[in-house]
């Protein structure tokens, strides 16, 4: 199942790779964000320091919305679903495959998003382990609920319009959850970020376990 | 039962969705929402704390109890549809989101008009149940987005049936994480039910006001289920049919062309 997943993981990123949409489209957009976010808040400082985790995090879902529409293209294009699984792969080593490609395209657009945070609104990072802990949580659960709820639109004429419909909502809780424990790596408000990344964890096992078992159905039938 | 109606299934499936036991249930739930709108204004006492917006928990709290209700109903269909292909459950679990929905929208809109006189706020940050509910609520109306997208019936069964049941298995984190979130703003009450604060005539108000929406509920329920086993049968009662039924009116008509 594992090596499955390996296989199909490295599949989406080399086509991402070699399309370049993330570094051309997906990372532009996210630092356009930040920068009109900074806009919309006149820049001020008091406010921004107090907004910057919840800004941070309401990107992530932005660009996490593009990666799993995109993932989902990949299959839907030229039936490669139904040669995915005329090849015999499991249909849960297909999920953890897709969710772990579209969770490095997040990371990696987290990674220049954290140096935005930095320069644009002057973050300082006083916990860099809840820090890197939180994005690595948050970004597979994330990745794992979207990569779900993507299948479950692939092939529908609407599904640009479905999915954040379905993904924001149930994404509520990493929002909350994240944005809390980032408030502590920033050292911006005082709260326990140990215990909100413990929720988080929670939330990601979960949805890694949903995804792996209804992945089959979704991609058998739909 | 398999997805595909049965000749059989046909038969027996009734021409409306009014029947004897759905028109006296009306009867029933109309004269109880008369009672209960007299019960609540002229009957049950004004709060000490709270004057007349304690009428609006008669309506409020049965409301929210039966979202809960309507909601777990689409989580059990959900999981019986993708186990047993059960088209009945199916069914259910499709009525129950779209009832459970209206009772949802239902229970934030008075629990905001109730909000303004008693917190002086529509909408409270600090309030677990509020902002859960809210967050369920938008969940519930992607399934309903998800059912009113293009594809055929089983498909889209299925594709409801799992975000059915992503969003029964997240509400225990989301509460969760609403609770931890709104721990340090909260400015509300407790369950009016478990405070204690309730006794008396108001306590038999809400409480009558919870009988009558349940069977005002389980009426429209039977309506809806009733609604979509017909639009099934229609959906998936095979083009070969609509094309026997055309042809045999073509004929007709070339028929009457030759006759002249």
């Amino acid at each position: 199942m594992f090596t499955d997943a390996r296989l199909v993981a490295a599949k989406d990123l080399r086509i991402e790779l070699r399309s370049r949409v993330t570094a051309s489209q997906v990372v532009p957009f996210a630092g356009l964000v930040l920068v009109l976010f900074g806009f919309a808040l006149d820049a001020n400082k008091p406010t921004l320091d107090l907004a910057t985790s919840g800004l941070f995090w309401v990107t992530v879902l932005f660009v996490s919305l593009m990666a799993v529409q995109r993932s989902t293209a990949i299959e839907t294009t030229d039936g490669a679903r139904r040669a995915l699984l005329l090849a015999g792969v499991e249909p849960g080593a297909v999920f953890l495959g897709k969710a772990t490609a579209v969770a490095a395209q997040l990371l990696a657009v987290e990674v220049v998003l954290i140096g935005g945070i930095v320069v644009l609104y002057n973050a300082t990072i006083e916990e860099p382990a809840l820090l890197i802990a939180t994005c690595v949580v948050a970004t597979i659960g994330i990745a794992s609920a979207g990569t779900l709820l993507g299948a479950l639109v692939a092939g529908v004429r609407a599904r640009e319009t479905v999915l954040p419909i379905l993904m924001l909502p149930v994404l509520a809780p990493v929002l909350l959850g994240a944005t809390r424990a980032f408030d502590d790596a920033l050292g911006s408000v005082a709260v326990n970020g140990w215990s909100w990344l413990a929720m988080l964890i929670g939330f990601t096992a979960i949805n890694i376990a949903l995804g792996v078992l209804a992945y089959g159905v979704l991609l058998e039938e739909t | 039962m398999t997805t595909s109606m049965t000749d059989n299934a046909r038969e027996v499936s009734p021409p409306a969705t009014g029947s004897r036991t759905t028109f006296w249930l009306g009867v029933v739930s109309l004269v109880g929402v008369v009672a209960l709108i007299l019960l609540s204004f002229f009957v049950a006492p004004e709060d000490d704390d709270q004057h007349d917006a304690v009428r609006m928990i008669f309506i409020h709290v049965p409301m929210a109890m039966l979202t809960y209700v309507a909601f777990s109903l689409t989580a059990i269909g959900s999981v019986l549809w993708l186990w047993k292909r059960s088209v009945w459950w199916d069914t259910v679990a499709h009525g129950a989101a779209e009832v459970g929905v209206m009772f949802c929208g239902l229970t934030l809109f008075t629990g905001s008009i109730w909000g303004r006189p008693t917190w002086g706020t529509y909408w409270d940050w600090g309030d677990v149940r509020l902002v859960t509910t809210m967050i369920l609520f938008l969940i519930m109306v992607g399934y309903l987005a998800v059912r009113s997208l293009d594809g055929d019936t089983a498909t889209l069964a299925t594709r409801a049936a799992v975000i059915g049941i992503i969003g029964a298995v997240n509400m225990p984190i989301v509460n969760r994480s609403v609770t931890w979130w709104a721990s340090r703003r909260t400015l509300h009450q407790k369950s009016s039910l478990t405070d204690g604060k309730l006794e008396g005539l108001t306590l038999f108000t809400m409480m009558f006001g919870l009988v009558v929406f349940s069977i005002v509920m389980v009426w429209m329920l039977i309506h809806r289920f009733r609604i979509s086993w017909l639009e099934r049968q229609v959906s998936e009662g095979d083009l070969s049919e609509a094309l026997i039924a055309r042809r045999a009116e073509a004929a007709v008509v070339s028929s009457e062309g030759g006759s002249k």
